[in-house]
């Protein structure tokens, strides 16, 4: 009798344990679900104050000089050196098929499609999403943005969305540089080092590499990054719970979240842009 | 820092960036190249196109005279409908021969024109009659192994 009783309880404990997990299962996904749809309603919300942030326009530009001026070291060497990488790995790939030259193209197209805005949005949650996050945690934890709703000044317009606008504006400006600088860094590993013709180079690169269809779809890409990894900064640093503890968590979670945001949203371009191999 | 520095700074950036993408779009994409002037449609049907690809160029004498806008299968034809784009600068003749060539071993293909004698012009929207379709290489391998075997052949018959 006391053995089958003692099963029934170690049944039940089981059973307590398995709804347990489950049920914390769903609770996080709720919580995941009530977050997002914070998120949408912010990034709402922020775009419904932005014609403020355009009438008082040198809140922009002292954020594009953050967030845009400052990054432009990071990006520029990173460019120069993933260009010549290219350079370096795609002849030494192309040389087999006799076709050294196409490196021009290689580079190029690679540069312009994928890396130029796809690397440009990673560092740019590196450098500047981080740098969003820690500052309105920040200003959250020390009350500041209670301070500025106290004396009826609405802090999404006067903090968030004038931060949003200069991501959204800097990034695709950022990623043109880097994939120029990108292609001046496989011209130069291309060209003086390993010897190939300068007028093939560049002459298969201009073959190859569509405006509309390279250029300006890179350019579209990166302003899609640029509002992906803005709004996620911005929403991390004002959901960041008022601590030391939360405020380092949610830089975190910023990196973290724009980086897969930013490749997963890459992959869906990307099927969109290019349909039939043509 | 102060403003006007701010200000500087950032005039600086968005003209870079703007000028970057200005540098790409002509010195990486080639813009100036025959995507500005105005073109006039010409099509062709080809037996087969090989590698052609939309956006490969049409080239008269090795110079770049137009680029082919798009690719289509023709259905009652069984034949491949190619549309070419030509600028409108460049006029070619009714009986002007379109074939299908690469450039290089391993190159890309392009539409090779071929003037021909005709007094009347291509207009826009006209058909190129004379036309040949690409080399496939099985093809020419095949034919090949064939002959040689037929002129094995032959020199056994006459050894006998």
């Amino acid at each position: 009798m006391r053995r089958i009783i003692g099963r029934i309880y170690c049944g039940v404990r089981m059973l307590e344990r398995l709804v347990n997990t489950i049920r914390g299962i769903g609770h996080r996904t709720v919580d995941r679900v009530h977050r997002l749809g914070f998120a949408a309603r912010f990034f709402l919300y922020s775009l419904t104050c932005s014609g403020e942030s355009f009438r008082r326009f040198p809140l922009v530009i002292k954020e594009i000089y953050f967030t845009g001026v400052l990054s432009l070291i990071i990006i520029l060497v990173s460019a120069l050196f993933v260009g010549m990488v290219l350079g370096l790995q795609g002849y030494n790939t192309l040389q087999r098929y006799g076709s050294s030259e196409a490196v021009g193209v290689l580079v190029a197209l690679s540069l312009v499609r994928e890396l130029g805005p796809v690397v440009t949005a990673l560092l740019f949650a590196g450098r500047a999403g981080t740098a969003i996050t820690a500052e309105i945690g920040l200003m959250k934890a020390t009350e500041q943005l209670s301070a500025m709703e106290m004396m009826a000044v609405n802090p999404i317009a006067r903090v968030v969305a004038p931060r949003f606008w200069a991501g959204v504006i800097s990034m695709p400006l950022l990623a043109a540089l880097f994939s120029l600088t990108g292609v001046f860094g496989g011209f130069l590993v291309a060209v003086p080092l390993i010897g190939i013709d300068d007028g093939a180079f560049w002459s298969q690169m201009q073959a190859n590499v569509d405006f509309r269809e390279d250029i300006v779809n890179g350019v579209i890409k990166s302003m899609v990054f640029g509002v992906a990894c803005t709004i996620i900064a911005l929403f991390e640093g004002y959901d960041a719970p008022p601590t030391a503890e939360g405020v380092s968590r949610a830089t975190t979670r910023t990196v973290v979240n724009s980086s897969l945001a930013v490749l997963g949203l890459d992959f869906i371009m990307t099927s969109f842009m290019i349909h039939g191999g043509n | 820092m102060e403003r006007a520095t701010i200000d500087l700074w950032v005039g600086l950036f968005v003209v870079a960036g703007i000028a970057a993408l200005m540098a790409l779009a002509m010195k990486v994409g080639n813009l100036t190249s025959l995507n500005v002037g105005e073109t006039y449609t010409v099509s062709a049907y080809f037996e087969n196109i090989g590698g052609l690809k939309a956006r490969a160029p049409v080239k008269s004498a090795g110079v770049v005279v137009g680029r082919v806008s798009e690719i289509n299968f023709d259905d009652d034809k069984k034949e491949a409908l190619v549309t070419m784009k030509v600028d409108t600068k460049y006029h070619f003749d009714k009986d002007t021969n379109a074939s299908i060539l690469t450039s290089g071993l391993l190159g890309e293909q392009y539409v090779g024109l071929e003037a021909g004698g005709d007094t009347e012009m291509l207009k826009n929207g006209d058909k190129i009659k004379l036309t040949q379709g690409a080399v496939v290489l099985e093809k020419l391998i095949s034919q090949f192994l064939y002959s040689k075997a037929s002129e094995g052949n032959e020199k056994k018959a006459d050894s006998k």
